[in-house]
């Protein structure tokens, strides 16, 4: 080993580097399981399916009467957007809103535990498009959709 | 850290407790330019929001960009009555937070 520092070197500063890396993933993951609950493929998803998927792990929704949006149909100011869903079913585990044409369509994900299938929020539209309701009820997903026609500017526009 | 602001109110609306929640915050959504240095400005934004009701979580829910500035967001509470005990309690993507106790009033 005495003969080349230099080798030596190399491996003392490799094995720094690798301790280095392996360090910063656990820090990261660290922070990762922190953060864990907040679903970021949902909300890094360009699909309204995509987002689903990710949500609720399934795909499969049939559309329901039963569920209300409250929104208008003309929105004066793309970055507030009145919305109001309210789910008339039994035991509503959860109600997700998007807008299909965001360029990341999930706007919020409401899950309850001792509340009424009731979410009302302020929202920001891109451009024109549908809004979409999905709600989790008894283990199903159900899902109501609505136009919104934006008539001025994106988001800060 | 700038201040943010909280609100809450509640009121009776086709016989249920309707809470509603403001919370002062910019909502950004990282696609924005600053318009004099041409630098996009960062994402910062509520990713979570918990309410609870008499000590118990009642809603948990998962916010993204496209939530307003200054969100508003309102829920129905089962079986809520006068004086039952409220908090809320907010996180962003940049570790922020904020928290905020209240009771329902519906007199």
């Amino acid at each position: 080993m005495t003969q080349h520092p230099r080798r030596t070197f190399l491996k003392n500063s490799l094995a720094i580097a690798v301790l280095i890396a392996v360090g910063g993933t656990g820090l990261l993951h660290q922070t990762r399981a922190l953060a864990a609950e907040w679903p970021k493929d949902a909300f890094t998803a360009k699909k309204v399916e995509d987002a689903v998927q990710a949500l609720f792990g399934s795909g499969a929704m049939s559309p329901s009467t039963s569920i209300k949006l409250k929104a208008p149909t003309q929105a004066e100011n793309s970055a507030q957007v009145q919305i109001q869903v309210s789910a008339e079913m039994p035991n509503v585990e959860a109600i997700a809103v998007f807008v299909e044409k965001n360029p990341s369509p999930l706007v919020a994900h409401a899950s309850f535990s001792g509340a009424e299938g009731y979410f009302s929020a302020r929202m920001k539209m891109a451009q024109t498009s549908d809004v979409v309701a999905v709600v989790k009820s008894g283990g199903k997903l159900y899902t109501a959709r609505q136009n919104i026609k934006v008539t001025a500017g994106g988001c800060g526009g | 850290m700038a201040d943010r602001k909280m609100k809450m109110r509640t009121r009776l609306q086709d016989g249920v407790v309707e809470l509603q929640i403001l919370i002062t915050h910019p909502m950004e959504t990282g696609l924005r330019t600053d318009k004099n240095t041409n630098a996009k400005i960062p994402p910062h934004f509520i990713q979570k929001v918990n309410v609870e009701l008499n000590g118990k979580v009642v809603v948990v829910v998962n916010t993204g960009t496209a939530v307003s500035e200054d969100p508003l967001l309102g829920f129905r509470l089962k079986g809520a009555k006068n004086g039952d005990k409220l908090k809320v309690f907010w996180s962003d993507n940049l570790g922020e937070s904020g928290t905020l106790e209240g009771t329902v009033d519906i007199s």
